[in-house]
């Protein structure tokens, strides 16, 4: 039997906007997940249906109102739901990585420094941290000359590839994607394919939202339909 | 260090300035290396709290406790006036918004930087400059302007001066508040930038003042909102900012204006 890295529970979440009336809208309701190790979960569903705020609550950014979001951290599980900040630091330090659709810049910083940050988090150190966005970058083709430049000013495409490769650098055991090839050309997305391959084949779980059909049959093993965990209107 | 043990540790502080109360039954442990970052609009109790953390304001309920390195949680407010300013001088570091208030303009940056070494006992001139040197190049000022006042320095520069003089005797602790504040934008990211590496490889902890939430998401592991004396929301800040809960956060987060 192959072991759980993420299991979902009860989940349900809610967004209640208290600068405009109040208003509350259900995103899902009583939701359960599990995903592998060595496996790929594609979640799916129309637009507004909930993926990508599941899988932010899967990185705890955002808080569900009801339920568990267990994630396998240390041999051990952390419920992401009720853990303090410092667990959640710890788990996205070592276990678990995110790879959001837009990068978020950071004025000054150069790319091969926000590639080999997650690393360097850990304690790796600074030359061998950079060595290692070296090869990834090079992989995911980002011109050499963009290297040493804060990525403010690259292309959308660009701006992607330099996210994927610091949020693959780190090796962590669970990784999410957010539309990781959405502003990607045919090249580069067989490159992120061939990434997601390698990292099953070495055990380690994914979940992610892939709008681009082709990725998905070529590297899910399961879809996971969050229409059918609709809060109720 | 042990990380088994928070460095300091807040419990149901409350400050009142006569009827008024400053800041209310705040309660949050500051764990090693750890960045807490304190969002509010003015008057909402950030400074009346910091300046209670900081030994400078003495609240009128609770306690704030400080992991000394040789006795363990000892209470700031316990300890005899020359203990806790020894503390201060060897342990903590303290940035002001105005650098102004944190420098001493009648003397050389490289004084600025050499008091604070001679303060905890370093003698040796040459070792002194030697480190004010290091230290002007670590906060990008020209090693070149050792000698100048600080008035001849512009306002980024000040505050990195201020900067500097605070690191350089090893804290372990610092209190920074609003330290971008009435820095240009451009001026802003370079000290941020600065700031963010500093605070890393020296694995300082820090408490941050300010209201300005980008430099928080840059700077801070964990917020907290104050409103009207109150912490009514705390929690890891992209928590807090991408999926604020609280009536008063939703409202702060949804007012900033998007470049």
């Amino acid at each position: 039997m192959k072991t759980q890295a993420i299991d979902v529970r009860g989940a349900t979440k809610n967004f209640r906007l208290h600068t405009q009336g109040d208003v509350e809208i259900g995103v899902f309701q009583d939701l359960s997940l599990t995903v592998e190790f060595g496996s790929c979960v594609a979640l799916h569903g129309p637009s507004g249906c909930g993926k990508s705020t599941l899988l932010r609550a899967l990185y705890a950014n955002y808080r569900i109102d009801r339920g568990s979001i267990r994630v396998r951290h240390d041999q051990g599980w952390v419920d992401m739901a009720i853990a303090t900040p410092r667990e959640i630091l710890a788990v996205r330090q070592r276990s678990l990585g995110y790879v959001s659709q837009f990068l978020r810049v950071i004025p000054r910083v150069a790319t091969l420094d926000i590639v080999a940050e997650p690393l360097r988090q850990r304690g790796v150190p600074d030359d061998v941290a950079r060595d290692q966005a070296v090869i990834l970058l090079r992989r995911l083709n980002v011109p050499e000359r963009l290297w040493e430049l804060a990525p403010a000013t690259f292309s959308g495409g660009e701006q992607q590839r330099v996210n994927i490769a610091r949020g693959f650098i780190a090796g962590f055991p669970i990784m999410l994607l957010d539309e990781p090839t959405a502003a990607l050309d045919a090249e580069n997305r067989a490159v992120v394919k061939e990434i997601i391959l390698e990292a099953k084949a070495e055990g380690r779980a994914i979940v992610g939202i892939f709008h681009d059909a082709e990725i998905r049959a070529a590297v899910c093993d399961q879809l996971f339909e969050l229409a059918q965990f609709k809060a109720a209107a | 260090m042990r990380s088994d043990q928070p460095l300091l540790s807040v419990r149901n502080v409350s400050h009142h300035y006569g009827e008024r109360a400053g800041c209310l039954d705040v309660s949050f442990d500051l764990w090693p290396g750890e960045i807490i970052g304190i969002v509010g609009e003015s008057g909402s109790g950030k400074t009346t709290l910091l300046n209670c953390l900081s030994a400078r304001l003495r609240p009128s309920v609770g306690q704030v406790l400080y992991d000394q390195r040789t006795r363990g949680l000892v209470d700031l407010y316990e300890l005899s006036e020359a203990e806790r300013r020894f503390l201060i001088r060897t342990d903590w570091g303290m940035v002001h918004q105005n650098p102004r208030d944190g420098l001493r303009l009648g003397v050389t940056a490289g004084a600025n930087i050499g008091e604070r070494l001679m303060a905890v006992g370093e003698r040796h001139y040459g070792q002194i400059r030697d480190k004010a040197l290091d230290w002007l190049g670590r906060v990008e000022i020209d090693t070149a302007r050792i000698d100048d006042l600080p008035q001849t320095f512009s306002g980024g520069m000040q505050q990195r001066l201020q900067i500097a003089r605070n690191l350089v005797t090893g804290p372990r602790l610092v209190f920074m508040d609003e330290p971008t504040g009435g820095l240009d934008v451009s001026v802003q990211a370079r000290l941020l930038d600065l700031l963010r590496g500093l605070v890393a490889r020296l694995h300082l902890s820090v408490v941050l003042v300010t209201h300005d939430l980008a430099v928080v998401r840059l700077l801070a592991h964990r917020l907290m909102v104050m409103q009207r004396g109150q912490v009514v929301e705390t929690g890891l800040t992209d928590q807090v900012l991408d999926d604020p809960q609280h009536p008063y956060t939703q409202l702060l987060v949804s007012s900033v204006l998007q470049a």
